[in-house]
């Protein structure tokens, strides 16, 4: 096999070997391989940008005073002109301006519930896997019986009693979130507990808490974050789908699920399809952003793993 | 083999149970099982409230209330709907029988499907069909399924008969069959039944053509694989002979795991397209406060879900004589 390698490309082959190897620190090297991954900050730079906008809606709907247009008032809903770029909703509203002023509730939900889930299982999980049988016995037990439960309905039933609030709904979600992340801290401890400087600072009397929390949990941090990132996907679409099937939020209050339940009768009239288009289409990027930046960080972490998936 | 599947029988039950005690408990917290007796305005009624918690057994402790409720179950007797006053375990058997529809074609089309890409993509890596694919599933995973569900409507049911002026659509979004139609050997059902499995099949498709994918190309870079090919096995044969069974095995987990989402799943499908099946029962049951109703909902779906778990675990065990034996 003949090496036929492009000049400028030897040329940086050779300046590979021969450069000082550059001191860089664990977090440097985790940016630039992130910063490689194109789809990735693509994903981080629209997410913050949406984010931005939804909490800040007055700056990008200018114009109109709580997004309400009196000369469109009682128009109806109408489509998509220059003025107002998403048309209007039922109200008059600038469709915009509504859909950005949703997004508010979706995002809070997702982070929250993506955070508190995550340490809620990264503890429990770590939990069992460190101190072994009297502890995994009945996580383990509550694991597979989180399985066999239909968690959209359990969830439904509990919204229903405790009532519709963006409280009880990241409970709720929470309540379901964890068990999956907590099997992954599980396996991650069972495999550091057999490392050397686990042993070592066992060996030398640290205390359980500080093992897990000093020792264990930096070289965990890879898998969680990426799960971390899963969480708040599943979190945005769990919380439409509840919403949508009206057991979520409820006006006042509003968020893309809600937009699109409220406005389910568009389906059968192609005039105010954009009322059904644009939420949906909110949270499909928002979802893909969330994903792509979950492959980033994987990829970052654990270069050397495969990624076929 | 026989010991095999009796293990993993024995394994669920208590897992049955457990569930089942739990779903009572909190359904019997979240329901009041006398609301319909609270607001009579009659002389005697709270003489009458007693009357009806002796009858109904609510003076007793929750888990003897439980015992009796699990063992009347057993005998098929899951008691009366507050909503329908029908009996519950026929009504649910009935939607059982609308939502088989669903689930049948659901995973048979999703398993189908997921397999054919999954391998295609690992046999032909970085190809541009694999590209598309990849692409394809990123949507698919990230998309809302009741809003798939929505669209879908809009653009096969709704746009071709505004535009067309069509009498009739070409599918249909309401139930699974036409006034006057029945059987499956029926162009109308097929019309009425793409839809809603489309919408149930866009989300498993994505993620389990990604995971056989995975898998598959995991098989692939494995050393019998290319003992196999170096001994001048045709290539065909080592792909399908070799490496797609091994592949198939990660699959079947995943598959039977994900039916507690497809149970989630049909909750959403049959309340757009207006199927009268196990999900909209649970709907209209949850509104209604018809605690009878949902526990028994919650028992048939934990068992159907324990149901395909085993089934899992036994096809596992049939497709690696290793998992059999230990």
């Amino acid at each position: 096999m003949t090496i036929t390698a492009p000049p400028e490309h030897s040329a940086d082959l050779e300046l590979a070997v021969t450069a000082e190897p550059v001191p860089r620190t664990q977090w440097q090297l985790f940016r630039r391989r992130f910063m490689h991954h194109k789809l990735a900050v693509f994903g981080l730079i629209m997410l913050i940008a949406i984010t931005i906008m939804c909490f800040f809606p007055g700056i990008f709907a200018r114009g109109h005073h709580n997004g309400f247009d009196i000369s469109t008032a009682l128009s109806g809903a109408q489509g998509p002109s220059m003025k107002h770029w998403l048309g209007t909703d039922e109200q008059g509203q600038d469709f915009f301006y509504v859909l950005l002023k949703s997004g508010q509730i979706s995002l809070k939900i997702g982070f929250v519930v993506a955070i508190v889930s995550t340490t809620f299982g990264v503890f429990l999980g770590s939990a069992a896997g460190y101190f072994g049988k009297w502890v995994d016995g009945p996580l383990s037990a509550l694991t597979d019986l989180f399985l066999v439960m239909p968690f959209l309905a359990v969830i439904a039933v509990l919204l229903q009693y405790e009532g519709h609030s963006a409280g009880w709904i990241i409970v709720a979600l929470s309540l379901f979130g964890w068990t999956y992340v907590a099997r992954i801290s599980r396996g991650q401890v069972l495999q550091l507990k057999q490392k050397e400087f686990v042993e070592a600072a066992q060996a030398s009397g640290a205390p359980s808490r500080r093992i897990i929390g000093r020792h264990m949990l930096p070289n965990m941090f890879g898998p969680i974050m990426v799960n971390l990132t899963l969480s708040v996907a599943y979190a945005i679409v769990a919380e439409s789908t509840l919403t949508f099937l009206g057991f979520g939020i409820q006006a006042p209050q509003t968020s893309w699920g809600l937009l699109l339940s409220d406005n389910e009768g568009a389906v059968n009239d192609t005039s105010k399809i954009h009322l059904l288009l644009f939420p949906g289409l909110m949270l499909l990027i928002v979802v893909l952003c969330v994903n792509f930046i979950g492959d980033g960080l994987r990829d970052a972490f654990d270069p050397q793993a495969k990624h076929s998936t | 083999m026989l010991s095999y599947i009796a293990r993993r029988i024995l394994y669920s039950i208590p897992v049955l149970i457990v569930a089942s005690f739990l779903t009572f408990w909190g359904l019997r917290i979240a329901f009041d099982p006398l609301a319909k007796y609270r607001n009579l305005h009659s002389p005697d009624a709270a003489a009458n409230l007693l009357q009806h918690k002796k009858e109904l057994g609510l003076d007793s402790p929750i888990a003897v209330q439980w015992w009796h409720w699990l063992t009347k179950a057993l005998h098929g007797n899951l008691g009366i709907s507050q909503r329908t006053n029908n009996p519950v375990f026929g009504e649910l058997i009935h939607k059982m029988g609308t939502t088989v529809h669903l689930v049948f074609w659901g995973t048979l089309i999703s398993a189908l499907l997921a397999i054919g890409i999954g391998l295609y993509s690992a046999v032909k890596q970085y190809s541009a069909g694999d590209y598309i694919f990849t692409g394809a599933s990123y949507l698919g995973i990230a998309m809302p399924p009741f809003w798939f569900g929505l669209m879908a409507i809009v653009i096969f049911v709704t746009w071709p008969v505004t535009t067309f002026h069509l009498q009739q659509p070409i599918l249909y979004s309401i139930g699974l069959h036409g006034t006057g139609q029945s059987g499956i050997f029926n162009l109308d059902y097929y019309r009425h039944l793409a839809l809603p499995v489309a919408t149930l099949v866009v989300q498993s498709v994505a993620s389990w053509s990604r995971f056989e994918r995975a898998s598959m190309l995991d098989v692939l870079s494995a050393d019998y694989i290319r003992t196999a090919q170096a001994k001048g096995v045709p290539r065909r044969k080592v792909i399908f002979k070799h490496a797609f069974r091994n592949a198939l095995i990660p699959l079947v987990t995943v598959m039977a795991l994900d039916t507690a989402y497809l149970f989630g799943g049909l909750i959403i499908t049959e309340q757009i397209f207006s199927i009268s099946g196990m999900g909209r029962y649970f709907i209209d049951s949850l509104t209604a406060g018809d605690a009878p109703a949902l526990l028994g909902w919650m028992l048939f779906t934990a068992f159907f879900i324990i149901l395909f778990n085993l089934i899992a675990d036994v096809m596992y065990g049939v497709l690696d004589p290793r998992i059999r034996l230990s």
